[in-house]
């Protein structure tokens, strides 16, 4: 048994199935940043640090004639959200019901994806900085009406290419422009979709969480998930009527190259 | 026909894994182009007719070239194992097993961990 302490809830192996493929489902379409960014890992839940290659110097020494430096890393986060689950509603799922009252399960997921998102492309005070807060490029307004988007994301390319920074690019879309650029047919039915495609060269992605957009290169090596713990479902707790569980996963994140992303605010 | 470059059925398969695969046959059919021209030009005894095929073969170069180098763009892990083995000196071989080493090992051993004994998802990586 490990930290997450599966094998203590008093949930039957088929309900563990129900429960992991139900919060896979829910979480694969909204992990946005997992789609654009280099992913490394899982490397465990043991994984406390993120390796910088880079350290600091230290003023004091234990004695005369020797030098120290002391390693700087970035530390991973750990990231947390509780669902309560009704008990009668799983035995319900081990009899046979395909209609099991899944919906706290449901909205942990989301958070949990609202939140990676955000760390990823707008940062995690304290812990984490963000695409939009590392690049140096001067944030591109996207504006209200959707006439302006092919300019405005190719003008985000043209930035990234006066870089030096090669595609193809990728284009993290916020809910509401996510929501307009898919209605949106241009002047000859064209869809607007399909024509910021053909700018980037690579794909648009949904990302609640994200405020406006951001284009970014997607060559690789630009953007690193440092994934320790994979998102799991561990157990916390149970009386007779409900039982607690989480929804978890510890990661780091950093920008090696921020000039490679530029921000399109709303 | 058109679809026969399809395994799974084309309306099920997303934009991107059409033009994937559209480019995958794109690339065999150079590079059999390639082999054919090289076979023709080594039986050839006219000059003037090995020119021409020779021209037509360095069109395949520049076709096959180009193909590869769409895919290695639109596909980032199969780019960083070709990083480790184009245009490098030294074996072939060798060169090609530090590349996935060097590409594929740590992911590997970190998601057979995770599925082994970590109780996650196995998400990982969506690209």
């Amino acid at each position: 048994m490990n930290h997450l302490l599966r094998p203590q809830a008093p949930i039957s192996d088929a309900g563990w199935r129900l429960l992991d493929d139900e919060a896979r489902q829910r979480l694969t379409p909204a992990l946005a940043a997992r789609r654009l960014v280099d992913f490394s890992g899982p490397h465990g839940w043991e994984h406390s640090a993120t390796n910088l290659g880079r350290v600091d110097p230290l003023a004091v020494t234990p004695c005369e004639g020797v030098a120290g430096l002391q390693r700087r890393v970035l530390p991973l986060v750990e990231l947390r959200a509780d669902f309560e689950l009704s008990r009668a509603q799983l035995r319900d799922a081990d009899r046979g019901a395909d209609d099991a009252d899944l919906a706290p399960l449901d909205r942990a997921a989301h958070r949990v994806a609202l939140a990676e998102n955000t760390a990823v492309f707008h940062g995690w005070d304290g812990a984490i900085t963000g695409i939009d807060e590392a690049s140096p490029h001067e944030p591109l307004r996207l504006g209200e009406a959707t006439d302006g988007y092919p300019r405005q994301v190719a003008a985000a390319v043209e930035q990234l290419l006066s870089s030096g920074i090669e595609g193809p690019y990728g284009l993290a879309l916020g809910r509401e422009q996510y929501r307009l650029v898919v209605e949106t047919a241009e002047h000859g039915g064209y869809p607007l979709l399909e024509h910021l495609r053909k700018i980037l060269e690579g794909p648009i992605v949904w990302a609640p969480g994200v405020n406006g957009a951001v284009v970014l290169s997607l060559r690789g090596g630009d953007f690193v998930f440092d994934c320790g713990q994979d998102l799991s479902i561990g157990y916390l707790s149970h009386d007779g009527e409900v039982v607690s569980l989480y929804l978890e996963e510890s990661f780091s994140f950093r920008v090696a190259t921020p000039e490679a992303a530029v921000a399109l605010k709303p | 026909m058109g679809s026969d470059q399809y395994h799974e059925p084309a309306d099920e398969l997303p934009a991107q894994t059409r033009t994937f695969a559209r480019l995958c046959a794109s690339l065999t059919e150079e590079a059999e182009a390639l082999g054919w021209y090289e076979q023709r030009l080594a039986v050839e005894p006219d000059p003037e007719a090995a020119a021409i095929m020779r021209d037509a073969q360095g069109e395949e170069f520049k076709h096959f070239s180009m193909d590869l180098e769409f895919l290695l763009r639109r596909t980032p892990r199969w780019r960083e194992v070709a990083r480790g083995i184009l245009f490098r000196a030294g074996d072939i071989v060798e060169n090609g097993e530090q590349a996935e080493a060097e590409a594929f090992e740590g992911e590997r051993a970190g998601s057979e961990r995770a599925s082994r004994d970590d109780g996650s998802l196995g998400i990982g990586s969506l690209r």
